[in-house]
């Protein structure tokens, strides 16, 4: 507001400058410093150069499978996740009288999903003997290890957070209803189908939205941690088949305190999501579409 | 001639509405059919564990429907005692103690950061509004060791303060980005009006700004709330006293302990992990549907 000081707008963001400069600046340059070091937690930081990403890249043999498992586990959950919130929003985007129904009820489990008590349902209904196998039987289908089988046990953890899909498809619905409707007229009069329709007018108008989607839920599921915590006591078995990146970074800094290495690994972490994002950011010239006013 | 050519034309129209309608039943039959089938295939889970909790050991593995054959409760009361000399309304106590200075922590900071942030002209603006949307990308895996090294050094470790106080710093940067977009699409004349009777930029913020941005302000409480309720990673990392555990914690302790032998008890207790959440949520869904839809969130 004019004649205010300049440092009034200051003032009142200064909680902000506070806990960013100690809580995120500093640690974020701290944690790359640590990342050259030995740091066993009882004595201080030795500087060790390059040693900690030698070891990751060469010998560490965990680190490269828990890289791989990390890498399917974003690469599948991610799409999938998407793909099947951006289809029941379009479904839901109709003049259905029980839309805010189904609204409410597909993001109870988005409220719920993280929690500890969800990971232990998880364990319960896809247990040898649970009711996903009886269910199975029901078919007269064989019953499934699914946390004993490596092929399977990434996919269940998988499937936890698409069952979460709830808050990204109430991002895609209210952008799906924010489209023009008069386009969708002058479409039906030139005979496009709905199919056209949809493709050319409704996905080019939402690509924000679906940007916006695309990296926040890549930046969350590189981070999942509870899940296959819980679901596999911290150990990412069977095979280290769901020792995902965060669990590993867990074990080396939390359990055995070394967290120089640590710090190794969430850098290298870090890097790949930083590269995946301008990429996204990079490309999103290419393929999402900015009007004047996306939405209101 | 022509009126035979009109009616058939009419007739033809006539005909084409019939089908466009029949063809639009038929959608909204399949759409609703989409939609309950998968509704169902998603709810059934927690549907189940309503019910599971309340069978007795030998039918959970037994039986898929969720109706227990002799209900029992207890897995409620053996699960309540807990293996620890502790009950969970401890638990449950740790978690209110958690939240509460938790979110209003939030709700303040976040408040006046995003009135600074939406109102003022400030050196670095841009530069400091840059680093919120630069944190909301930021995976929390990179400062984290930094941050429990810091924790450990001021003494906090094994106390709620590590929970507490970055959020209290407006720390949680959606909030922040949430409340800045709700405010630009507030009109400043009623702010402008109120200077103009002199009243200081306090003033403002206090008698019109909250007010206006009120609903927003709720939406991120009960965010925060959810949030903090569900958080594991957090207590796991800097509480380590059994008298301190939130619920999180506590449930994982519960299935560390007994979980060998005792299920009902661990899905009675999951049971009640969930309910304050489910019962919040249900009292206040239009806020959360609004909150994403306008913010956009994450989850």
């Amino acid at each position: 507001m004019g004649g205010d000081s300049k440092f009034l707008g200051l003032l009142y963001i200064s909680p902000y400058v506070i806990g960013l400069l100690v809580f995120t600046a500093i640690p974020f340059v701290y944690s790359f410093y640590l990342s050259f070091t030995d740091y066993p937690l009882m004595t201080a930081p030795v500087w060790v150069g390059l040693d900690n990403y030698l070891e990751l890249f060469t010998s560490d043999r965990t680190f490269r499978k828990s890289l791989s498992v990390t890498l399917v586990y974003v690469f599948t959950t991610v799409p999938l996740k998407l793909v099947f919130a951006l289809f029941i929003a379009v479904i839901l985007n109709y003049r259905l009288k029980m839309i805010n129904f189904f609204r409410t009820a597909y993001y109870v489990p988005s409220i719920l999903g993280g929690s500890v008590a969800v990971a232990v349902l998880w364990r319960y209904i896809f247990a040898k003997a649970g009711v996903v196998n009886m269910a199975l039987g029901f078919f007269g289908m064989d019953p499934i290890n699914w946390f004993g089988d490596p092929n399977y046990a990434l996919f269940i953890i998988t499937l936890l957070r698409v069952w979460q899909f709830g808050s990204a498809m109430i991002i895609f619905l209210a952008a799906l209803q924010s489209v023009d409707k008069s386009l969708y007229e002058s479409a039906a009069i030139d005979g496009a189908n709905k199919w056209q329709t949809f493709r050319s007018i409704t996905l080019p108008l939402i690509t924000p939205v679906i940007f916006f989607n695309l990296i926040m839920q890549t930046v969350q599921a590189f981070q999942e941690f509870n899940g296959p915590y819980i679901i596999t006591n911290g150990t990412g078995s069977p095979l280290k088949s769901t020792y995902l990146l965060p669990l590993y970074i867990y074990d080396e800094a939390f359990k055995k305190f070394d967290m120089g290495y640590a710090s190794a690994i969430a850098w290298v972490m870090f890097f790949i999501i930083m590269v995946l994002t301008l990429v996204a950011f990079w490309s999103s010239r290419r393929w999402v579409y900015y009007a004047g006013d996306k939405r209101s | 001639m022509t009126t035979t050519a009109l009616s058939a034309i009419a007739l033809e129209t006539e005909r084409t509405n019939r089908m466009t309608r029949r063809l639009q039943r038929i959608s909204a039959a399949v759409r609703y059919l989409i939609l309950a089938g998968v509704g169902l295939v998603m709810l059934y889970p927690l549907i189940w564990l309503i019910g599971a909790s309340f069978k007795t050991n030998a039918e959970i593995f037994a039986d898929p429907g969720f109706i227990p054959k002799e209900p029992t409760l207890n897995g409620y009361i053996n699960g309540w005692k807990t293996s620890t000399p502790y009950t969970f309304a401890t638990f449950f106590w740790n978690t209110f103690l958690i939240i509460l200075p938790k979110t209003v922590g939030t709700a303040i900071s976040a408040t006046a950061v995003a009135y600074g942030f939406a109102r003022f002209e400030f050196p670095f603006k841009k530069l400091f509004f840059a680093t919120v949307i630069a944190i909301l990308l930021l995976p929390n895996v990179v400062t984290r060791i930094p941050q429990y090294l810091l924790f450990r050094d001021l003494g906090w470790l094994d106390s709620f303060l590590p929970l507490w106080v970055p959020s209290a710093l407006a720390g949680d940067a959606f909030f922040v980005f949430m409340l800045i977009q709700f405010l630009r699409a507030i009109p400043r004349d009623m702010e402008e009006a109120a200077r103009v009777d002199g009243a200081n930029t306090l003033q403002v913020l206090i008698f019109i700004v909250v007010p206006l941005l009120a609903p927003a302000i709720v939406s991120v409480c009960l965010f925060q709330i959810m949030w903090t309720m569900n958080d594991f990673l957090g207590p796991l990392i800097y509480i380590s006293s059994v008298d301190k555990y939130p619920i999180s914690l506590a449930l994982k302790l519960s299935i560390d302990t007994t979980e060998a032998f005792d299920w009902n008890r661990i899905l009675a207790m999951s049971v009640l992990a969930l309910a304050p959440s489910l019962i919040i949520f249900f009292l206040a869904q239009k806020q959360f549907i609004e909150g994403i839809s306008s913010g956009g969130v994450k989850g």
